[in-house]
């Protein structure tokens, strides 16, 4: 494996194992709240949030044999911080056949950091259509909220430092399963 | 990403294919109920049109409102330049009005090119003279990628005026940035060898429709430009619709894949019949719908970020 670069001390957070409990973890979790998931919908926020929304719904699948739908939502369209990037290139937004009208949409994300990725989500989900309810699943919840916004499945709280980064992998996208805090401990 | 959108030569095929790519997520955008995006709210985006123009004005209205722009519409008619304005003093009008993009049509070939050394903002080339139009081409290579899944290798037929055609021009410099190979089709008073030269060294002519059909995946057909009639470039009109009109007859030899575009208006019975240009392999519908999505992303790209 890579070793992380030497100005930068990473740890690991989170093993391939350790993800796949946390995943499991949290398909109960959404088994429990939503009484057997049955309305509902996963709705992954691209990059990673996706895969992970067909984990939960895979993990779901095995424990109960229920098909919870599977979309993906991008929210770059609906950014607050467009102007202060180069442009994006967009993501995909999938609906699952049937919609979201009326039905509970649960949002996947990989890291909760300032909440303006779930502000934005927001904004986007109100133009695609009405669900009866929206909760929140993040792998990590790193803190330093900037809006009152909360979570309603945690993968795993990270008290970090602002300037650290948490770096989730995923082997759908990076080839391998994992959580890393990289950044400045005390430099 | 590019600043501004005057040529298709602008665009390299990582750019150009990352446009087709966002084209086709804004036209999955056009499906749902509330179409409007917040993307670019509070920028204002100037229409300036030098030229008649149905299509392609509103689809930048469009394009621009869906994302929640401001929109002027500038027409020559009605305005300063009526008056004797030039071009330089307009560009300065708008510059004062905190224009951040204009889309500009002008019967002079070059004219975005001036105009972008006037203004801090965006210029798009909405069609200058016989120069280019490369939105037109940016659609046009959208609607062949979701018709037949792709551009590389993609054989293409452009058929008609090319002497006059902005639309030929910037379709033969995209589609050849793409990997698609481009043969020019007409009459020889109506396609300059030295232009199809200098535009790709791949690009190839023929004077004879029939033997090129059967070899083409997209047949692209021009608009006879009928204000140009009396300059006597072919005999008559009926002439040049029998070696250079697309009928049932002719479209029976493309293979069964192959697609007919054309970029409008349409002479029906000149150089398309109404047969062919409302059957199912025309795509004549489809380019004006998605014009508005290629037009979205092009304004997305340019004024999405930071400036």
């Amino acid at each position: 494996m890579a070793q992380p670069r030497a100005d930068t001390p990473s740890k690991i957070i989170l093993s391939a194992s350790d993800l796949h409990r946390v995943v499991d973890r949290v398909a109960h979790q959404i088994l429990e709240k939503t009484s057997g998931a049955t309305g509902t919908v996963l709705l992954g926020i691209p990059t990673r949030g996706v895969p992970l929304a067909q984990r939960l719904a895979a993990r779901i699948h095995a424990f109960e044999g229920i098909d919870v739908p599977v979309g993906s939502l991008d929210i770059t369209l609906y950014r607050d911080d467009l102007r202060l990037h180069a442009t994006r290139a967009l993501g995909k937004t999938e609906l699952p056949g049937g919609g979201i009208d009326g039905r509970r949409v649960i949002l996947v994300d990989d890291v909760l950091f300032s909440g303006r990725t779930v502000r934005a989500a927001l904004d986007a989900l109100n133009d695609e259509g009405r669900p009866s309810s929206v909760q929140l699943a993040v792998l990590v919840d790193r803190g330093h909220r900037q809006l009152p916004i909360r979570a309603d499945y945690v993968g795993k709280n990270i008290p970090t430092a602002l300037s650290e980064s948490v770096r989730v992998s995923l082997t759908e996208t990076d080839g391998l399963d994992e959580v890393r805090l990289t950044g400045s401990d005390d430099q | 990403m590019i600043k501004h959108l005057r040529s298709a030569a602008d665009l390299d095929a990582a750019t150009a294919t990352l446009i087709l790519d966002t084209a086709g997520e804004m036209a999955a955008l056009a499906g749902r109920e509330v179409k409007k995006l917040p993307t670019l709210r509070g920028r204002t985006v100037v229409n300036l049109f030098y030229e008649d123009s149905t299509r392609t004005r509103i689809s930048f209205e469009a394009a621009a409102k869906r994302l929640s722009a401001d929109v002027i519409n500038f027409s020559a008619k009605g305005s300063s330049v009526s008056k004797g304005e030039s071009l330089k003093d307009t560009a300065l009008t708008l510059q004062a009005m905190g224009a951040d993009a204009v889309v500009i049509r002008h019967p002079a070939s070059g004219a975005p090119h001036r105009l972008a050394q006037w203004v801090d903002g965006s210029v798009v080339n909405a069609g200058d003279g016989t120069h280019e139009h490369p939105t037109q081409a940016l659609l046009d290579a959208y609607t062949m990628r979701s018709r037949l899944g792709r551009l590389d290798g993609l054989k293409v037929a452009i058929v008609g005026d090319v002497l006059h055609s902005r639309v030929a021009r910037s379709n033969v410099l995209l589609l050849t940035t793409l990997g698609a190979s481009v043969t020019l089709v007409g009459p020889p008073t109506l396609i300059p060898l030295d232009v199809a030269a200098a535009l790709s060294k791949t690009t190839k002519v023929s004077y004879d429709l029939d033997s090129v059909l059967p070899d083409m995946d997209v047949v692209m057909m021009l608009r006879v430009q009928t204000e140009r009639m009396q300059d006597s470039y072919f005999p008559s009109a009926r002439e040049y619709s029998r070696r250079y009109g697309l009928d049932l007859a002719r479209m029976r030899k493309m293979p069964e894949h192959s697609i007919v575009m054309h970029p409008g208006p349409m002479n029906r019975g000149m150089e398309i019949t109404p047969e062919v240009a409302d059957s199912s392999r025309s795509t004549i519908v489809e380019q004006v719908a998605n014009g508005v999505s290629a037009r979205m992303a092009v304004l997305y790209l340019l004024l999405g970020g930071k400036a």
